[in-house]
């Protein structure tokens, strides 16, 4: 270590206070530009259009808590970036110093219970107005309707309980504009997670339990419904649509869900409907709508193959394996695996043969 | 040749797997014989009982049991001669041995083995997200991709990598000559390999691997293919490795302290590893119970986890919370030890508010066990805990942010030399502040309600792991560098690694903090197309990342071959591992060190943390050291 040596000998002897003097660093100088770069910060935290479209009278009650966290977090982060860099700048090692050392400063009790006290006191602030957001945003609303959401490997099953009779079950999220509405949420195999983005709210949906969530949608429009518990392969494809809509619009649709539900009961003991197995399940098994798009049937579901494409021109015998043995053959770019393999149990023989022979038609195979 | 196969080695622990796996085969005729079942023969039966079975032997066979089942059988124990202390050839490496210097380095070198098994696992599902839809890989594959990558880094880089760094330089630092137990220390390390090999094993599982996430959450654990069981046993054996150390730690800080190295007189590395070594022995025991739950559900049909059976699904998030939340503290404790060494030593100055940094870190392990529920805030748990754990998780940010200041502090009016150990360090303390700051966010439960799950948590643990825990492993990595090896490394390609990393890190982790907020889960092959022009970007900065990481690799490799020889003390450090060699002596101290004062007594006129008595008579290391050990085993 030659070079040493040659600094050590012409080291001055200056004392750590004379290298590093008080007040060198401008502690006012800091605070101007740390105010300015708060100002700043926080001005661009609160453009940046964070969030999705805000659907619900929850939305914009967190959206308001985020922008609080965004302005006392950015100077807090400004705070430590601006220390460290202006250390850097005023109390690096310059050529000479490679000897020298720092004032032995081992402690300031006055500082160090500012900066606990401080942080705790500004912790516990924003725990209370949390708090009272939460109790706000979960109060249970007057007049609230019930929706039971049922989960289960890749879909989302919404059932609309009916004063009498059977609910309306439906694989399309109907919502009407501006009534509360309380989600019961169960599962029938592994863990979900019921999400809609545009509502901010989200719940698990636990085998076993009944979890629930309150949301008043308060904007029209489409709004995905996204699955945000990991729960196996077809965990990302678990996504479908949530359509907030006027009352009016609310009551014609649930009109036309009761319609055919009642038609089929009228029918008693009649050949099993493929269509509507098709859109609506048969209470035990999934709709083939939720994941399949099929333009008879009205249906846009894309988790799965598109059939009107993938079914075209194919016989009975390659439905059938299809539906039963779903694994059999993989279209391209779908994956194996994410398909129920249950259909074979679930349907009835007629049912399965209803469904066959409504494909076939309906894809002019 | 049978002389090999006898002797401790890899030719017995060869055999001793193969009798391992006809063992499995052996007890599942047996057990499905005697109850009739059929087939007899079950493969995935054989080999859940040889992911148990065979690491047992294979240890056995290395050797590392030998003295214990000598000793155990009443047979005559051959007294340590400490002949194989210390590393001779890279061969010596590979083997069962004793010396905690050989076992740091072991470590260290196994971690970031997978570290870049790791990395090239996350430039693989960066490559599938660059793009919605699927196109290098299927869901079975990505979902074992994210799976691997949290379990290999969580479990076998960032835990094992801190008690590599601390195996080597903490026994130098309290002025100890090893370890307090060296043979259960040279068993911890070798059930790492095992774990990390039987994770990387489980992509050839029938199945696939294992693809619930490092959260293994019941019953989709209970319900997926074998590669499950190769996550539910590994994490065994990681875990039992990890809880041996912490003992190993905790002892050899409480008794093997120099004279006058009393609590308030130790690096503050070292007080972070007493209170890591703490959480670890409370906390580890219930990843261990979390695992078997599984294990036997899957395998055994236990119903633990089956909601028709009156099993409970909740219990296994509590169990498996109530360890992996301290183990967030666990994977990020030592790493404020490494930063207080660093900044103390770069800035010239005493740490400020020295017990005030030792307090703080045992708040956080008291805090750490009052928090668990908040990753539960949506999970459908009782709703009046969620208040309770909302409050801590926001306390905790005060002792962290103790720790913060008090670092500040003691860069205030320093003389800041800026190598690469300490960009690492101010990189850290920025970047720590980030992920400090998104946790407090997350303790809001108004806030996590709508962002768990998503692409913001996923900013918040990488900004912790990587810009936190990450960046102080390297920063200790190229600060313990001359010392480890007695070469210095390269400083410009330092500065060129720590540049690159920290700009591609803030360009890849970023984004997602907004992606996430826009409603992007996480845990997903395939996304809407709105997210898709961020994770492009996410997708190219993070292979920036990757390439960064191979400057860090070349250094290394090139310095430790061929880099110039490192003086005993090139920092000019106070503690007690830079007043011996580098590297050191093979029983580290030739003369016992008396401790006089403080470890950072920077800028005191002739302060000394400790004195080595020239011609003093010293007692023997080797004896010294092993006499009592001898009596405890």
């Amino acid at each position: 270590m030659a070079e040493e040596e040659t600094t050590r000998e012409g080291a001055s002897p200056r004392t750590p206070e004379e290298v590093r003097p008080k007040g060198q660093a401008s502690i006012a100088q800091m605070l101007i530009i740390g105010a300015i770069a708060s100002a700043l910060g926080i001005a661009l935290g609160l453009i940046i259009d964070w969030f999705p479209t805000s659907a619900s009278s929850q939305a914009s009650k967190i959206d308001t808590v985020y922008d609080v966290l965004l302005i006392v977090s950015v100077p807090v982060f400004v705070l430590v970036t601006v220390v460290v860099l202006f250390s850097v700048w005023k109390f690096r090692q310059r050529p000479g110093e490679e000897l020298a050392d720092g004032p032995p400063i081992h402690g300031n009790t006055r500082l160090e219970v500012i900066w606990t006290a401080i942080p705790a006191i500004l912790l516990v602030a924003l725990c209370t107005y949390a708090y009272v957001t939460l109790t706000d945003i979960e109060e249970a609303q007057a007049g609230e309707m019930r929706i039971n959401v049922i989960g289960q490997q890749f879909t989302w099953t919404f059932e609309y309980p009916q004063a009498e009779g059977e609910p309306i079950r439906s694989n399309q999220l109907y919502l009407p504009e501006g009534r509360p509405v309380r989600f019961h949420v169960t599962t029938r195999d592994v863990i979900h997670d019921f999400w809609v983005p545009a509502f901010r709210m989200k719940i698990d949906a636990v085998p076993g339990i009944e979890t629930k969530v309150r949301v008043t949608p308060d904007r029209i429009g489409r709004y995905p419904v996204v699955c945000a518990e990991l729960c196996g392969l077809g965990h990302a494809l678990m996504r479908q649509t949530a359509h907030v809509v006027s009352r009016e619009d609310f009551t014609a649709w649930m009109e036309e869900q009761r319609r055919p539900a009642e038609e089929q009961e009228g029918g008693g003991g009649g050949a099993p409907d493929g269509k509507t197995l098709f859109t609506q399940g048969n209470g035990q098994s999934t709709a083939c709508g939720a994941c399949h798009t099929l333009a008879d049937a009205g249906t846009s579901g894309s988790s799965g193959p598109d059939l009107d494409a993938g079914l075209k021109g194919r016989d009975e015998e390659f439905i059938r394996r299809s539906i039963v043995e779903p694994d059999a053959e993989i279209a391209q770019g779908y994956n194996a695996g994410i398909m129920p393999k249950n259909y074979g149990q679930t349907l009835s023989p007629e049912e399965l043969d209803a469904l066959v022979s409504y494909l076939q038609e309906a894809t002019g195979g | 040749m049978a002389a090999k196969l006898r002797a401790p080695g890899w030719y017995r622990a060869a055999l001793w797997v193969v009798i391992g796996i006809a063992f499995s085969y052996g007890l599942t005729l047996l057990v499905r014989g005697l109850y009739g079942w059929d087939p007899v023969l079950k493969g995935e039966t054989v080999l859940q009982i040889a992911l148990i079975a065979t690491p047992i032997t294979f240890l056995g066979g290395l050797g590392a049991f030998d003295y214990w089942l000598y000793w155990a059988a009443g047979r005559p124990t051959r007294p340590e001669d400490h002949s194989n202390h210390g590393a001779h050839s890279w061969k010596d490496y590979f083997k069962v041995n004793t010396d905690h210097k050989v076992i740091g380095t072991q470590y260290v070198v196994t971690s970031f083995f997978f570290l870049f098994v790791g990395g090239v696992i996350a430039m693989l599902m960066r490559a599938e997200l660059a793009q919605p839809g699927n196109q290098f890989v299927d869901a079975e594959t990505f979902n074992g991709l994210f799976s691997v990558h949290a379990s290999l880094l969580i479990f076998l880089f960032i835990i094992p990598v801190f008690a590599g760094l601390a195996n080597y330089v903490l026994p130098l630092m309290i002025g100890a000559p090893d370890m307090a137990f060296p043979r259960l220390n040279a068993l911890s390390f070798w059930m790492l390999p095992v774990a990390g090999v039987m994770m990387m094993l489980s992509f050839f599982a029938p199945g696939g691997s294992f693809a619930s996430g490092w959260t293994a959450y019941a019953p989709l654990s209970t319900t997926q293919p074998i590669g499950q069981v190769f996550f539910t046993i590994g994490v065994q054996f990681a875990g039992a490795s990890s809880i041996a150390t912490a003992l190993n730690f905790l002892v050899t800080i409480i008794t093997m302290r120099a004279p006058g190295m009393s609590f308030f007189r130790m690096p503050l590395l070292v007080w972070a590893n007493f209170s890591t070594s703490l959480l670890v022995v409370i906390a580890t025991p219930f990843i261990a119970a979390s695992q078997f739950f599984v294990l036997l559900d899957r395998g055994l049909g236990f119903n633990f986890f089956n909601a028709g059976a009156g099993g409970d699904v909740l219990m296994y998030q509590h169990v498996f919370w109530f360890y992996s939340h301290p183990a967030v503290y666990i994977m990020m404790l030592p790493g404020f030890g490494i930063i207080s060494e660093i900044l103390a030593v770069k800035a010239r100055k005493p740490v400020f508010g020295y017990r005030m940094m030792a307090f703080s870190l045992l708040a956080i392990v008291v805090l750490g066990f009052t928090v668990w529920a908040h990753h539960m805030f949506v999970s459908g748990m009782q709703e009046w805990i969620r208040i309770p754990m909302m409050v801590t998780t926001a306390i905790i940010a005060v002792p962290t942010g103790i720790k913060v200041f008090s670092w500040l502090a003691t860069l205030w009016r320093g003389v800041l030399k800026l190598d690469t150990p300490m960009l690492f360090a101010l990189g850290f303390i920025t970047m720590f502040v980030l992920g400090g700051i998104s946790g407090v966010m997350l303790a809001i439960i108004p806030f996590t309600i709508h962002v768990s799950d998503t692409y913001f948590i996923v900013a918040h643990i990488h900004y912790v792991l990587f810009g936190g825990s990450l960046f102080t492993i390297f920063a200790g990595v190229y600060y313990w560098f001359p010392k480890m090896t007695g070469r210095m490394y390269d400083e410009t390609l330092g500065k060129i690694h720590f540049w690159t990393t920290f700009v591609f890190f803030n360009i890849t982790f970023a984004p997602m903090h907004l992606i996430g907020i826009q409603g992007m889960p996480r845990r997903v092959a395939d996304y809407a197309q709105e997210f898709a022009d961020w994770n492009l970007i996410i997708s190219l900065a993070s292979f920036g990342v990757g390439l960064s990481t191979l400057v860090f690799l070349y250094n290394i490799v090139t310095s430790w071959r061929g880099g110039p020889r490192a003086s005993a003390n090139p920092w000019r450090a106070l503690t007690l591992e830079w007043q011996v060699s580098s590297p050191p002596p093979i029983f580290n101290f030739d003369q016992v060190p008396t401790v006089v004062g403080g470890p950072y007594e920077y800028g005191v006129p002739g302060a000394v943390h400790g004195v080595f008595r020239k011609g003093a008579e010293v007692a023997q290391p080797a004896g010294a050291a092993t006499a009592p050990q001898t009596e405890r085993e």
